[in-house]
């Protein structure tokens, strides 16, 4: 049996290797060459840097196996960053993690993992992948302050078998022990925190550069239509966010929305985003299907916890009911949906309604 | 193992290495020193300069330059002949990148650059480059034969055509990729500068030469000491140099052999290819390119993918340039010949060489025919 393991040149995909080798694999590590800097060469700061490939080309040979760069570059402009661009053009928040694993390493590199001979697919991705109950499961990972799984929720039962999470067992304490006694150069290299096509920069300067339409000033206004500000583009704002918006208003004030088209940013007091209801494109469950029960945990945040909800499907589509109402729920990020450690699935956040409105819809309706 | 990769590199011949060996060892002179030890360094390196000048029909051996390699040659021919006649540069869309680059810096400073197109089969046309050649030329610089699809130039039309219409323009060629199989003399050629990489024929690695015909001005572009006349400054790397001429020697003396052994294999292995695989498309004709060099498009099948395959077998070949992480990236080369960049990503390039064993192309050819009927 042979493995392929996709390397980002960090310790986890590092250790993966390692721990595929350990199972009996042959193992075969990749590189994916995602975004280039001019000229064609990797880029030199953030992650998928020269430096990243080097490094797993270091680890592959320190592990004996052989090591390639892939170059998908042509698929990761066209899904991800152009995605990401376009979504913040719109006046969402992208996830270009989700988008990345959604259409290029989940699908390009899935389908090619048999070509290349090999017959699984091995990430270095905190999350676990068990067959349990005579069934494939996502599951989330044993240490939960690395859980990645937000960002999977669109595999699929049929994928699950063809993919391996290994590092997904362990604590990243455990994760970097392990690198430490095998001597991996990577063992002690810190976390990439970065979006990997945008480096260390701002990621406004970066839209700015790719997509300078995105430089379009327009008034930030209150939740009355009053002018309290201005700004240099929507794309630069996150629904939530509450700094850099050059307001000096006494009291914090949050983007609460976005409207691209109109070039306006609203702003109002944290009660003001507290969203009860929105509503989820893009739907895909793991598990095969919609849930029986339709009460759930829902995560619409990497760095956020589940809280218990509801999720139906009714004549506007998939709609997700917050049992309490939530914050920083953003267009454009995901709604997975979660039964205990289970993934059953999720989709991407379409339109939000504030719990007041939403209950004053559900008062007319019932 | 089956190494088909003699095109990116070679094994190093028995000859270079024994001719290295005391240049490992003892003789460890610094050739511009006046004592004994320095004198054996120096007459080791002159008498290599003989021969190099010898094998290429130079007319004197200080018309040789010795060079950290084919990539330096190229630089000092191209961007030292421009900055000494303080012109621009006429070049082909196909050439290495060491020309290719060494033409962009020049248009950095403000220099002409014209790059002349090629045809479907990879060449160039000698009245496009002439039509190209103007006032503002100082260098013509026209591959003898492409390192990825093996397709030779017409070098010697093109520089008695030069030198007929702009006597003063200077005509380089770059035969790194030639030397080995064609019989590379600057009289045949008429070209005033020549680039050679050693490790191409079976010599080591960082060491070439660049032949300039006397009388042709070069500003150099590594400053230093003065060594090679002030062309290339720099201690000579003695061991490479006496390496690379002992690798020149086998490889003239064998070329006969070489020619007529490799292009058996390249011919078994084109003709069983086309034959179990109808949709294979072998890019230039066989006559038109090296005799060592196969460049196929297998349609559906990935360079990329068809040369992990090869390679978990235990088949080393190569597809166009990787860039510096790895990757293979699509070809200037095959773009220039018009050939799509989808398309571009299915050619797979074999190169046969010194090393080649009798019945390799066959071998090959079946291994590319099970991975493909795997493939597909």
């Amino acid at each position: 049996m042979r493995a392929l393991v996709a390397m980002s040149g960090g310790v986890d995909s590092s250790v993966a290797a390692a721990l595929m080798l350990d199972q009996g694999y042959d193992v075969v590590g990749v590189t994916l060459k995602q975004w280039e800097g001019p000229g064609g060469a990797l880029p030199t700061a953030g992650c998928c840097t020269v430096g990243d490939a080097e490094d797993a080309r270091r680890v592959a040979a320190q592990l004996d196996v052989p090591y390639y760069v892939l170059d998908y570059t042509a698929e990761f402009r066209e899904a991800v960053v152009d995605h990401f661009g376009a979504e913040y053009l719109a006046g969402r928040t992208p996830n270009p993690c989700i988008e990345c694993n959604r259409n290029v390493r989940f699908t390009a590199l899935l389908e090619r993992t048999a070509a290349l001979g090999c017959d699984v697919l091995v990430t270095g991705h905190h999350a676990r992948i068990a067959y349990e109950d005579r069934r494939w499961k996502l599951l989330r990972a044993v240490d939960t302050t690395k859980d990645q799984s937000y960002v999977l929720h669109m595999l699929t039962a049929a994928q699950l078998p063809l993919i391996r999470m290994p590092v997904g067992e362990m604590t990243k304490a455990e994760v970097r022990r392990r690198a430490e006694v095998l001597g991996l150069r990577t063992a002690s290299k810190p976390d990439s925190q970065d979006l990997c096509f945008v480096g260390r920069r701002d990621y406004r300067a970066f839209l700015r550069e790719q997509f300078p339409e995105s430089d379009a000033p327009g008034p930030i206004v209150d939740l009355d239509g009053n002018v309290v500000g201005s700004h240099d583009g929507t794309a630069g704002f996150t629904i939530g966010q509450r700094r850099g918006l050059g307001l000096a208003m006494g009291e914090p004030r949050y983007v609460v929305d976005i409207a691209a088209a109109e070039r306006t940013v609203t702003v109002g007091r944290r009660d003001d985003l507290a969203v009860g209801t929105c509503t989820v494109g893009a739907v895909s469950f793991v598990t095969g299907s919609f849930p029986e029960d339709p009460s759930v945990a829902i995560k619409v945040r990497y760095r956020a916890e589940p809280l218990m909800g509801s999720v139906v499907a009714d004549e506007d589509g998939v709609v997700v009911r917050f049992a309490t109402p939530q914050v920083g729920v953003a267009p454009g990020q995901a709604a997975v949906f979660y039964a205990g450690d289970e993934v059953l699935g999720g989709g991407t956040i379409e339109a939000t309604f504030a719990a007041s409105a939403a209950l004053a819809l559900e008062g007319a309706g019932g | 193992m089956l190494y088909l990769d003699h095109a990116a590199t070679t094994p190093m011949r028995p000859e270079a290495r024994a001719a290295m060996a005391p240049f490992l060892a003892d003789v460890f002179g610094n050739p511009s020193g006046l004592h004994g030890v320095a004198r054996t360094a120096k007459n080791a390196l002159e008498d290599a300069r003989e021969r190099a000048a010898g094998i290429l029909g130079a007319a004197h051996p200080l018309e040789i330059v010795f060079t950290g390699g084919g990539t330096e040659a190229d630089n000092l021919a191209v961007v030292g002949a421009a900055l000494a006649e303080g012109g621009g540069v006429v070049t082909a869309a196909t050439e290495h990148e060491a020309v290719l680059e060494s033409a962009a810096f020049l248009t950095r400073i403000g220099r002409d650059t014209r790059v002349v197109g090629v045809d479907g089969a990879g060449r160039v046309d000698v009245q496009n480059v002439i039509d190209s050649v103007d006032d503002a030329t100082a260098v013509v610089s026209v591959m003898a034969a492409n390192n990825e699809t093996g397709v030779v130039q017409p070098v010697a039309k093109l520089a008695t055509a030069v030198h007929g219409e702009r006597p003063g323009v200077v005509v380089h060629t770059d035969a790194v990729q030639a030397f080995v199989s064609e019989d590379v003399t600057v009289g045949d050629l008429g070209v005033d500068l020549l680039s050679l990489a050693a490790h191409k024929f079976g010599g080591p690695k960082g060491i070439g030469l660049l032949y300039v015909r006397n009388g042709v001005d070069l500003e150099p572009v590594i400053h230093g000491g003065g060594q090679e006349l002030g062309r290339r400054s720099g201690t000579q790397n003695v061991a490479g140099i006496v390496g690379m001429v002992a690798a020149m020697e086998a490889a003239t003396e064998g070329r006969d052999e070489f020619r007529s052994r490799v292009r058996a294999e390249r011919d078994v292995f084109e003709s069983r290819l086309t034959g179990a695989i109808p949709d294979v498309v072998v890019n230039a004709p066989s006559d038109a390119r090296l005799v060592q060099h196969s460049h196929v498009r297998i349609p559906g099948v990935p360079a990329e993918t068809l040369l992990i395959r090869l390679d978990q077998r235990g088949v080393a070949a190569s597809a166009g340039s990787a860039c510096q992480s790895g990757a293979i990236e699509p070809s200037h080369v095959l773009t220039a010949m018009g050939i799509g960049s989808e398309d571009a990503r299915h050619c797979v390039r074999f190169s046969f060489g010194w090393t080649t064993p009798r019945g390799a192309g066959s071998d090959a050819a079946g291994a590319v025919i099970e991975t493909v009927g795997a493939l597909r």
